[in-house]
């Protein structure tokens, strides 16, 4: 018990540690942690035990520590069906620019497609598109919503 | 009777005298703290004339209509104050072959505008003239022939003259607005591109929304568009002939393309291209299709705008760490940073008249809209709300038209997009009439200059 809290901790502070941006903001509730969305509701899965989708704090696209392991598992469900092919959809929450927002879902769902190709999936596989602002799955003005919204979802393509 | 004397006395009792010399003139560097009284007289028409604008138009009062719309511009500008007609004494024809000054002047209007319209060979004609009361002069005569349909453009064209003779600017009443119309729950957002008076009026549909598409602007000369769809899936900038309806793709990138905008001159047309998490700035040459380069950096480089005169781009990027605003010769060489303001930086958009770039701001948790000079220097916020962004410039370089987008709860709800404008000054701001939702609006050129 004392252990997990221990390990919950120190995961804190690695997340605070890898985002920049995770000293301005505080822990809105416990499905955010470092800015980051933690929790489960929005997450569909590949297959049994392959989320479909990872998430970034604002204005970032860094991969955190859970998003690298969901890729991981992803990367593995990819290798042992090789036929399926995968659209990487990237997202950006409400509250920035239009033209900036495309970009930045662009620069996510392709940071998602680097892990990935970095764990033997062939590039040919993997295609990317960015809907910036424009689809996002919780249409709440709030941290929690804009956490979800904030994304790259792994679609298969075929 | 006795309630036209008593609503007369309330007039003067409301508007104070202000008692100007020589010629009047509109300070609009100043912001709209006393806009100017001014009578707009409905414009005369005789019998046949009504009668056969009733039967081509089904408008009882062509007159009035025009008036109508030459008053709510005046309006809208909010550098003029229109008095209500009810107050007005003499009757249309009289005023408009010599104007009582007396009678305009009891009712405290310090300008008047009268005028005739005629219908000759299947055509409007349009006279009317423009009256210093106080000094007891017409300051200005036109007249000028048109088909019937376009009368609320005869309007618009009245307020330009109008305007450009009281502020020795020229006005931009006589334009359109190309934005996306936008319906449906956040999640599952319908858009259009549609197309609509400055006003509010004569609203068209580009698109069926059976795509999502965005930011629309027009070329110089407001018979092309250029836009991003999602046709296909495959988010490109499109170009799109407003009259024949011919749309094609610019260019063939491997990726998306957005952000686009046309060069000054019309030949080219700027925009983004997203590989591999990079965001480059390109243009391609309409006529020979050549593509080229124009920043190279591995950062987001996007929203790009060229100045006036072609020589210099304005931009967005990242590539301090967060979105500023930079600008660079057009060939991409002596980029310069020139937001250093705390927040963050977009949608930088260069002045038609070169001196300014409006841009977007987010600080804090609020967006402004705001200018600065084109080295940086000057920053003025003009607006602060909850969400706002995207200005396009009036002509005239006077006013800024952008998209608001109110906060919504839990469920979506309370959500709403609508267009905005504010003058300059940071004076006037008011929501601009849209049939649905609406957002990413960019400003025409005059469409008669």
């Amino acid at each position: 018990m004392i252990f997990n809290k221990i390990l919950k901790n120190s995961l804190v502070v690695i997340f605070a540690g890898l985002l920049l941006s995770a000293c301005a903001t505080k822990k809105v509730s416990n499905q955010i942690q470092g800015d980051v969305y933690t929790g489960k509701d929005t997450i569909e899965y590949l297959a049994s035990g392959v989320p479909d989708r990872v998430f970034f704090a604002t204005n970032e696209s860094v991969l955190t520590t859970a998003s690298r392991e969901t890729l991981r598992k992803q990367a593995a469900w990819l290798r042992k069906n090789s036929k399926i092919n995968v659209v990487l959809e990237g997202h950006a929450d409400e509250r920035g620019t239009r033209e900036y927002n495309l970009a930045l879902g662009e620069r996510r769902a392709n940071a998602a497609k680097d892990y990935l190709m970095t764990y033997g999936i062939s590039g040919n596989r993997i295609s990317v598109i960015s809907y910036g602002k424009e689809r996002p799955v919780d249409s709440g003005s709030n941290p929690l919503a804009w956490s979800k919204n904030r994304r790259s979802v792994t679609v298969k393509a075929n | 009777m006795r309630f036209t004397i008593k609503y007369l006395i309330f007039i003067i009792m409301v508007f104070t005298p202000n008692i100007t010399f020589g010629l009047i003139e509109v300070d609009i560097t100043r912001g709209n703290l006393n806009p100017l009284p001014i009578a707009v007289s409905p414009l005369f028409v005789e019998e046949q004339s009504a009668k056969n604008f009733e039967k081509t138009l089904e408008i009882e009062n062509i007159g009035s209509s025009i008036s109508n719309v030459v008053e709510n511009n005046l309006k809208s500008s909010g550098l003029f104050n229109p008095l209500k007609k009810e107050a007005f004494l003499q009757k249309p024809e009289i005023a408009h072959l010599k104007p009582r000054f007396e009678d305009w002047s009891l009712i405290k209007a310090q300008a008047l505008i009268t005028g005739e319209v005629k219908y000759e060979n299947e055509k409007l004609r349009v006279e009317f003239r423009l009256w210093d009361v106080l000094a007891g002069k017409e300051m200005m005569a036109l007249a000028f022939t048109t088909v019937p349909k376009n009368w609320r453009r005869v309007g618009h064209i009245i307020t330009d003259k109008v305007y450009e003779r009281l502020t020795g600017e020229k006005g931009y009443f006589d334009t359109r607005l190309i934005y996306v119309a936008e319906e449906g729950p956040k999640t599952k957002r319908i858009k259009k591109l549609a197309i609509m008076d400055q006003d509010g009026f004569n609203t068209k549909y580009l698109t069926l929304g059976n795509e999502l598409v965005l930011t629309p602007r027009f070329n110089p000369a407001n018979q092309m568009v250029t836009y991003l769809s999602y046709f296909k899936n495959l988010p490109r900038v499109y170009l799109l002939d407003i009259e024949t309806g011919v749309q094609e793709v610019v260019g063939d990138f491997p990726g998306m393309t957005f952000a686009p905008r046309f060069s000054p001159d019309g030949k080219k047309i700027i925009m983004s291209f997203a590989k591999d998490g990079n965001s480059d700035i390109y243009t391609m040459d309409l006529e020979s299709r050549i593509v080229e380069k124009i920043t190279n950096h591995p950062s987001i480089d996007t929203s790009p705008s060229y100045s006036p005169d072609g020589k210099y781009i304005c931009f967005n990027s990242d590539r301090s760490g967060y979105q500023q605003i930079y600008v660079m010769k057009s060939d991409g060489s002596q980029v310069k940073r020139i937001s250093f303001g705390n927040g963050l930086y977009g949608t930088p958009v260069w002045s038609p008249r070169g001196d300014l770039i409006a841009f977007t701001k987010l600080h804090k948790g609020k967006f402004y809209i705001g200018v600065m000079r084109v080295d940086g220097s000057g920053e003025r916020l003009l607006t602060e709300n909850y969400y706002q962004e995207a200005p396009s410039w009036s002509p005239n370089g006077r006013v800024l038209i952008f998209y608001r987008e109110t906060k919504s709860d839990s469920e979506g709800k309370g959500f709403s997009a609508k267009l905005w404008s504010i003058d300059l000054t940071g004076y006037n701001e008011r929501m601009v009439n849209t049939e649905t939702d609406a957002s990413d609006p960019s400003w025409s050129s005059l469409l008669s200059d």
